[in-house]
């Protein structure tokens, strides 16, 4: 057995031994952003110096850089200073003791999603170890991920035990300074996932956060690097269908990929933030920096998510395509009902040569929420023989609810191809009527015309996640008619 | 199977239907012919349960319960099927699905089992056959990119898959030309059974000759002028709907 293995087992072993949720209670830091905030963060993370230098930097960057203003949502003024930046999860005293004493209409939800029961009360933030049935399930797939090499740990893990590989990466696909929340971000990021794929290696299993013990308590600030060395490939899901609840209204999260010569990345998420209430209150804000970087020729990295949830969404998962001949793709069902803002779309960057890129997105808008697409295809001088197609399409639910669509294109380069395709429709009285008169519900009726509407999307989710994003849509969708 | 008694309906401002009355018992086919504007399609509507029409007096009973409680789908559940004048487009959804979903949506209703997707082609691929339909039909989005033609078709296949006790067919026979027209009559002819009742609305004649009505009805200002068998019909062709109007008059 390598070192890497053994290692991957001793995580394991002590994570199990320890038991994860008592080894997580720390106190909470008091609300406020100075660099003593961050000396205590990296401090409780027992990190090494050049972690919190790193963060330190991040942070005095950060200082100088102002909240962008450019997306079109409307919120009001994050304070800061009001928040606190290392919270611990709630202790056992304050959470619900039992589904009997979770919210009523939080269970429904989960069972019209049919969520197993046991990970229901982990959902809800039931005080019972739920995450126990998986144990055993994690061994397993941790043995078989080592067997074939590949690393999949909790980011500080990784800073802890590959710290060469940590260092080589981390912000070299997302900046420290990149933008307002990646610095943030970096400043004082709580976990996430780190993925390392050796050369020549495909994956034996979709990695998931499912399936990474702790993930429930990544927190506000989540960081994931993953890095798919020359020719192999990778599949990994992010999130959950069932909606999570978290006392942290700010999510700002940097998810960072490097594809090397001739590697494949699959990213596919499913977001389901909790959007507030049918006023709006007390839903997520959430500010992602998604990038990956083609950094090898021949290199793939693909975006597929579904999102569903938060107050506010602002996020673009974007592709360097650096490589010759390499290729990105996004593809992208947002949701947006009640009072919820989404503004996500998706940066192609092309420098290498025969780069080609896809775009499929598509928005759905109901109730009074707004939603806007916002891509920007860029062909820098060199990239000869680049190719774009982008394929927009937005569809409304009722009267009051906006579609908006904010597409950039900057060409540098006369051998390129760029298409860009839209289209606007609306769920009609007609269609509802016609469904209805051959007995099929109006509930029925709209999420039947929402999913072949978002056919083209779900078709590349992994089989499994795509029939949890359609009932989820569903879900989310409820009460949109009428 | 179906009694309508002295209904009058407005849709915004203008009253439609003035006190129509109307019997149509199981086993039979009624024609309901009239000039533009004189209600034919306001009364299809309503009977199908269109919300935009109001009901301000009178009662519709169908099959003993008093339909106008009913929502649109508990009616079309109940074995009420309406053939659409204008069939609307659904793109992206899936003919055989929306086909699919409307069959069992009827089934659960009365607590049969869903039908499976071997029995469901099955079922389906037959009665594409007797309507003259590709198979590939199944497989577009609904009445996405459809002729006029195709569309009619189209509804015929959904009637004959879903078997109503009262199928009511709008204007089916507009926009036809011959060969589709004979293909949708014989889709309808092959339907006609003791316990089923077919309305035709219709504002030509031509229909009737390949679909035999046992009555036909004239409306006219949103009341039934005149009613008859289908040699009515026939005496309307030739005196054109003035001669009903005036006969209402006099």
């Amino acid at each position: 057995m390598s070192t890497e293995s053994e290692h991957l087992e001793s995580i394991v072993n002590r994570r199990y031994e320890h038991g994860f949720v008592t080894d997580i209670e720390t106190e909470s830091l008091p609300p406020g952003l100075d660099e003593g905030v961050i000396r205590a963060i990296s401090a409780r993370k027992r990190e090494p110096e050049w972690m919190l230098e790193w963060r330190l930097q991040a942070y005095r960057q950060w200082l100088e850089m102002t909240e962008p203003e450019w997306a079109h949502v409307h919120y009001k003024k994050i304070d800061y200073n009001a928040i606190s930046y290392f919270a611990a999860p709630k202790s056992d005293d304050d959470r619900p003791k039992s589904l009997d004493e979770v919210d009523p209409k939080l269970l429904e939800t989960y069972d019209k999603l049919g969520i197993p029961l046991h990970e229901r009360a982990r959902l809800a933030g039931v005080a019972v170890d739920a995450v126990f049935d998986s144990v055993s399930v994690a061994t397993t797939f941790k043995e078989k991920l080592s067997e074939a090499g590949v690393i999949f740990c909790s980011f500080s893990e990784a800073v802890e035990n590959h710290p060469e590989l940590v260092k080589k990466y981390l912000g070299s696909v997302v900046p420290r300074r990149d933008n307002f929340f990646a610095a943030l971000n970096s400043a004082v990021f709580s976990d996430g996932s780190f993925v390392y794929i050796p050369k020549g290696v495909r994956c034996p299993m979709e990695l998931s956060t499912y399936f990474r013990i702790n993930a429930a308590n990544t927190g506000q600030f989540e960081r994931t690097l993953i890095v798919a060395d020359e020719g192999s490939h990778v599949s990994y899901l992010e999130g959950c269908t069932a909606p999570m609840r978290d006392e942290n209204q700010l999510h700002a999260a940097v998810v960072e990929l490097v594809a090397m010569e001739g590697a494949e990345i699959k990213y596919s998420t499913v977001q389901n933030w909790y959007p507030g209430d049918e006023e709006g209150r007390g839903g997520i804000y959430n500010f992602v920096t998604k990038r990956g970087d083609c950094r090898g020729a021949n290199s793939k990295i693909s975006w597929t998510q579904v999102e569903t949830g938060s107050a506010i969404t602002w996020k673009y998962p974007s592709c360097i395509l650096r490589g010759d001949n390499s290729v990105g793709e996004f593809y992208s069902v947002a949701v947006a009902n009640n009072l919820q803002q989404a503004d996500t779309g998706t940066k192609m960057i092309h420098i290498g040569r025969n780069t080609s890129s896809t775009i499929v997105s598509k928005g759905i808008s109901a109730g009074r929420a707004q939603n806007a697409y916002r891509g920007l295809v860029r062909v820098m001088p060199q990239a000869s023989g680049a190719r774009n197609h982008t394929q927009c399409d937005s569809l409304l639910i009722g009267k009051e609810c906006g579609a908006h669509t904010f597409p950039y294109m900057e060409i540098k380069n006369p051998t390129a191809k760029v298409e860009h395709e839209a289209t606007t429709s609306k769920i009609s009285a007609d269609q509802l009527f016609y469904c209805r008169q051959r007995g099929i519900s109006e509930e029925d009726a709209v999420n039947m015309i929402v999913n072949g509407f978002c056919k083209e999307v779900f078709n590349e989710l992994p089989m499994e996640f795509a029939v949890e994003a359609q009932a989820l849509l569903n879900v989310s969708l409820e009460g949109a008619v009428g | 199977m179906l009694n309508i008694e002295n209904l009058k309906v407005t849709i915004g401002d203008s009253e439609i239907l003035r006190g129509l009355s109307l019997s149509v018992k199981a086993g039979e086919v009624h024609a309901i012919m009239g000039p533009n504007g004189s209600g034919k399609s306001t009364l299809a509507s309503v009977i199908a349960g269109h919300e935009d029409y109001v009901v301000t007096d009178g009662t519709v009973r169908f099959k003993g319960a008093d339909l106008l409680e009913l929502e649109p789908e508990e009616r079309a559940r109940e074995g009420i099927f309406l053939g659409f004048q204008y069939p609307v487009e659904i793109p992206g959804v899936n003919n055989a699905y929306l086909l699919k979903a409307a069959l069992n949506a009827k089934r659960e209703h009365h607590g049969l089992e869903e039908i499976d997707a071997f029995e469901f082609l099955k079922l389906a691929r037959e009665k594409m056959a007797v309507l003259g339909m590709d198979p590939k039909f199944l497989n577009r989005g609904v009445n996405e990119g459809f002729s006029g033609g195709e569309k009619k078709r189209n509804e015929i296949l959904q009637m004959a898959m879903l078997e109503p006790d009262l199928a009511i067919l709008d204007e089916t026979d507009s926009g036809l030309d011959i060969d589709a027209l004979k293909a949708v009559a014989e889709g309808v002819n092959a339907l006609r059974a003791p316990d089923r009742a077919i309305i035709l609305v219709t504002h030509y004649q031509r229909l009737l000759d390949y679909i035999e009505p046992d009555y036909v009805h004239v409306l006219s200002e949103g009341r039934i002028a005149r009613s008859g068998d289908k040699t009515l019909a026939l005496e309307l062709e030739e005196k054109g709907y003035e001669w009903v109007r005036e006969a209402a008059n006099a």
